[in-house]
């Protein structure tokens, strides 16, 4: 084997491998995975330090399907964010990677998926949104749109849950949105994710092959790749790497994260600062207005203090600290004990 | 007539309106009797509200020093116009008031001695208008009160520092108010009654007051807890806010400032127990502290650590239900829901403390008991142990460390060819586990509540599926020994009791009276589930065996009719008590003499 195929920790690319996919073939959820495998190993990430944190649902069977050495935990549908939390509050050197879907976030676990952000725990969280329930056979989930119909031809009536417009609104510190099929968007926009410090949100559209894949659907393939409209070309530049990418002045924004890598936003037809809220949700509502699936990474504060630092916790994972160094001492008990407890 | 005096032997009620700032001055006379040598039980008995609603504050002062209420009151200050007229029905006859002048009370008992006191027209001249004149009236009943049961001014003067230690300025103006009611008493009211306080040399040394909650949150300092998650929910909420003032105080590195412990104030409890079973996970020691609508919400996530085997501390400080019920009253009205929490068939380890040294030697225990049998473990305290001050010998500094159970580390594993995370290798039924972060190739496995094999693959397999259930009932099984074991007092009699948690208190009061009236009585406290085999050893050596607990539905003696022999199951009965105040001996003394009687006639 030559040094070529091996990522910067020493690594091929088959140990960030999983078990084969059960979903549907074709289902978008697979190439979502074959992505995230990419970013992993671009990244360099240790399959030890990784926790595969997901809910319920066809997206949530996500993490057996890649780094089959990393812990993984399958909780409860819509309950990843706290089982997410805990992990991370425990061990804070483990890169917590969350996957949910848009029942497991919008719906069932509309709450905690708040309550992380509001926190912003360290921990990127990606949703594979395709619109229905497909391991229950197509219902519709509350991120379909406001007019389009299900497989049997039924229209949904009720209003949208953006995840990126609820995210922003809710103060993420990291929102982007991308499409399944959309690898060179994807791929620079989840290493990226990586090194926020704090909640990232991911929200991919991700077609159902088998319920949501047909003309009426806003989350088909078809729907996506005529209504897409990419805010910016990323590219991602790790930090130990030198910024090679070749782009006029004026013409890209770069973010600059706190481990030292970049994220590096070509500028297509749109100005858009990603550091600006507001403007994030403006072209937001503006590009849903017009039927368009706006994608990009929309916001990023890289100044932001997650959980863990708001908390001063120490920088050893709290999971190995031992009695000596949690109990109280002796003469502090005593003192303690004299003075009525 | 003369009367004899009564002396340490009565129970005092304050009724106040909560808010008035009662709870201070009822406990500067708790403290200040306690400080005497005379070994007090304190019940405050308050209601859901934050200011208007009516609250009691018991102080019980006994030669044999009962730790229980008692339904006779002897004596009551009378200070809330809203149910002065209920209160004065309520105390004993013979007994006494303290009453605000302006109620007519007076004319609708003559079976009691009344002592009329001014309190408002005493704040209007002594205090100035504002916001700590209606305080100060209540330092004014403390005065009163200790000049007519013989308390000396400098132990209240004691107490009173130790109240407000941190307000010096405080102290000096509530000790005015305490002199005020003092003087008055003296020049105004003839003592003409009988009860007395007398100090007793050294009656209480070595003990001191401290409620269930702060001892249970000493406990998980203790243990090493370092994640803790939490909804606020009366009566526990203050388990988890001295965790944190623990945390902030001994925690916290003196260099750094950085602080060795997470703690999330959840969006509700589902959350909060999810990120005790994710920290657990990854190898922290955490606790969630609750009560019934808590538990309720988190039967969801707690079905996932049984059957994913994941170890947390759970402790639910009982309130008053079904559903809202009554928020600040207390109950043992989860025992039987907690035992087998969630859907499916599950089973956990329940720890019954009914001491605030039990809540901090149990906490301590439930963290290695989850470490050890890698599942949740439920602490079921109550309000009345979690929220009164209870006297206590000091609590004790831990002698063995912790114990984090079968747990793999890279060393570990570096020596073994392969590794199954719910394989039984040891024949005790209990697996071996590794935590995210440990730096081998085999160390990762996959945690989930879908059916899984030996190795934490996905598993649908019929034999596989019967397999690990059978495993978590032999896991379960193990657990008998390994909780704390029942507690017995024995001498061969025919009549057993068995209880648990804070109705002990009642029980060790009804037996003396219950042998006094030729009724003896061997006493078994259960102090965990699942049952230790003494349990039915011990029915079995009785002729009927009366099963006490504060509810509805004796609910620990359906626990024991499904968990023991048939022989054993006839000779159980029931004695309930559940309208929301702590049980009194007379709760189990008047169905129990009425029960014997009618075995003895059969």
């Amino acid at each position: 084997m030559t040094a070529t195929n091996v990522n910067i920790i020493g690594l091929t690319r088959d140990v960030y491998k999983g078990l084969p996919s059960t979903l549907c073939a074709g289902c978008g959820h697979n190439s979502i995975t074959n992505h995230l495998i990419k970013a992993l190993y671009e990244y360099g990430v240790q399959p030890h330090r990784l926790a595969k944190m997901s809910g319920i649902g066809c997206s949530s069977k996500t993490p057996a399907y890649f780094v089959d050495s990393a812990h993984g935990f399958n909780s409860l549908h819509g309950r990843m964010p706290s089982a997410a939390t805990g992990a991370k509050l425990a061990n804070r050197e483990l890169l917590v990677l969350g996957i949910s879907g848009d029942g497991d976030t919008a719906s069932i676990g509309l709450g905690q998926f708040a309550h992380m952000i509001r926190r912003n725990i360290d921990c990127t969280y990606i949703v594979e949104n395709n619109g229905c329930y497909g391991l229950t056979k197509g219902q519709f989930s509350a991120t379909a749109d406001v007019g389009s119909s299900s497989k049997g031809g039924k229209r949904n009536e009720y209003e949208t849950i953006d995840i990126c417009g609820v995210a922003l609104e809710l103060g993420a510190t990291f929102v982007a949105r991308s499409f399944s099929g959309d690898g060179k968007q994807l791929v620079p926009l989840l290493e990226a994710a990586f090194s926020h410090r704090g909640t990232a949100i991911l929200d991919i559209v991700s077609p159902c092959v088998t319920f949501n894949d047909h003309e009426g659907s806003t989350k088909s393939y078809a729907h996506v790749k005529e209504h897409g409209f990419a805010l910016h070309a990323p590219d991602f530049i790790a930090g130990s790497q030198e910024i090679v990418v070749d782009y006029e002045p004026g013409a890209a924004q770069d973010v600059e994260f706190e481990d030292g890598s970049h994220v590096i936003l070509r500028k297509l037809d749109v100005e858009h600062d990603v550091t600006d809220r507001l403007g994030a949700s403006r072209i937001l509502h503006q590009t849903r207005e017009r039927g368009e699936l706006l994608t990009g990474l929309l916001y990023v504060d890289t100044k932001s203090r997650d959980f863990c630092e708001r908390e001063a916790m120490p920088s050893a994972p709290l999971a190995h600290l031992g009695s000596s160094e949690l109990r109280i001492g002796r003469d502090d008990w005593a003192a303690l004990m004299a003075a009525g407890g | 007539m003369a009367q004899e005096a009564i002396v340490n032997d009565f129970t005092l009620r304050v009724a106040t309106v909560n808010g008035s700032g009662s709870q201070s001055s009822n406990l500067v006379l708790a403290t200040a009797i306690f400080r005497l040598g005379i070994a007090v039980a304190p019940k405050n008995v308050f209601p859901s509200n934050i200011e208007g609603l009516p609250t009691w504050f018991d102080v019980r002062v006994t030669p044999q020093g009962y730790q229980c209420r008692s339904r006779e009151i002897d004596v009551l200050v009378a200070l809330n116009p809203a149910t002065w007229q209920s209160d004065l029905a309520s105390v004993r006859p013979g007994g006494v008031i303290v009453h605000e002048s302006a109620y007519p009370m007076t004319t609708l008992r003559d079976d009691l001695t009344f002592y009329a006191v001014p309190f408002g027209e005493l704040a209007k001249s002594h205090f100035d208008a504002g916001p700590l004149r209606k305080y100060l009236v209540n330092m004014v009943y403390v005065g009163v009160v200790a000049e007519l049961l013989g308390i000396p001014i400098e132990s209240i003067e004691a107490a009173v520092r130790g109240q407000f230690s941190k307000k010096p300025a405080a102290a000096e103006k509530n000790m005015v108010a305490v002199h005020v009611g003092v003087e008055y008493a003296r020049a105004n009211l003839r003592k003409h009654d009988p009860y007395r306080l007398e100090a007793v040399a050294g009656g209480t040394d070595g003990l001191m007051f401290m409620d269930g909650n702060r001892s249970a949150a000493l406990g998980c300092v203790m243990a090493g807890c370092t994640v803790a998650a939490w909804y606020p929910i009366t009566p526990s909420s203050s388990l988890c806010e001295n965790f944190i003032a623990l945390c902030d105080r001994y925690r916290v590195d003196p260099q750094t400032g950085k602080r060795k412990a997470a703690i999330v104030q959840a969006e509700d409890e589902l959350a909060a127990i999810g990120m005790v079973f994710g920290a657990t996970w990854a190898g922290a020691r955490a606790m969630t502290s609750t009560s019934g609508p808590g538990i309720s919400l988190m039967a969801e996530y707690v079905g996932f650590g049984y059957y994913a085997e994941l170890p947390g501390v759970i402790f639910d400080v009982q309130r008053v239900g079904p559903s809202t019920g009554l928020p600040t009253r207390t109950m043992q009205g989860d025992v039987a829901f907690a035992y087998t929490l969630s859907h499916g068939d599950t089973k956990h380890i329940v720890l019954l403390p009914a001491t605030v040294g039990e809540a901090y030697a149990f906490a301590m225990q439930a963290f290695d008991l989850a470490d050890r049998f890698q599942t949740p473990v439920f602490v079921l305290s109550d309000l009345d142990l979690g929220m009164n001050p209870w006297m206590t010998p000091p609590l004790p500094y831990p002698e063995r460390d912790f114990d984090r159970g079968k747990v793999l580390n890279a060393h570990d594993l570096a020596q073994l060819e392969s590794w199954g995370r719910y394989r039984d290798v040891d024949g005790d039924a209990i697996p071996y586990r590794t935590l995210p972060g440990t730096d081998h190739p085999n160390a990762g496995y996959f945690t989930r509540g879908t059916g899984h094999d030996e190795a934490a693959h996905y598993s649908e397999d019929a034999a596989t599926f019967a397999r690990n259930l059978d495993r978590l009932v032999r896991k379960h099984d193990a657990a008998r020994a390994a909780v704390p074991q029942p507690i017995v007092d024995e001498a061969g009699h025919a009549v057993g009791l068995i209880a648990y948690g804070t109705t002990h208190h009642a029980i060790v009061e009804a037996r003396d009276r219950l042998n006094d009236a030729g009724i003896p009585t061997d006493y078994l406290r259960v102090c965990a589930l699942p049952f230790a085999p003494e349990v039915q050893a011990f029915v079995e050596r009785h002729e009927r065996v009366y099963v006490v607990e504060q509810n509805r539905d004796g609910q620990l003696h359906t626990l024991l009719r499904s968990e023991l022999a048939t022989h054993a199951i006839e000779r159980l009965r029931s004695i309930r008590h559940y309208n929301g105040v702590p049980i009194d001996a007379r709760a189990i003394i008047d169905p129990l003499v009425d029960a014997e009687r009618a075995a003895v006639t059969a």
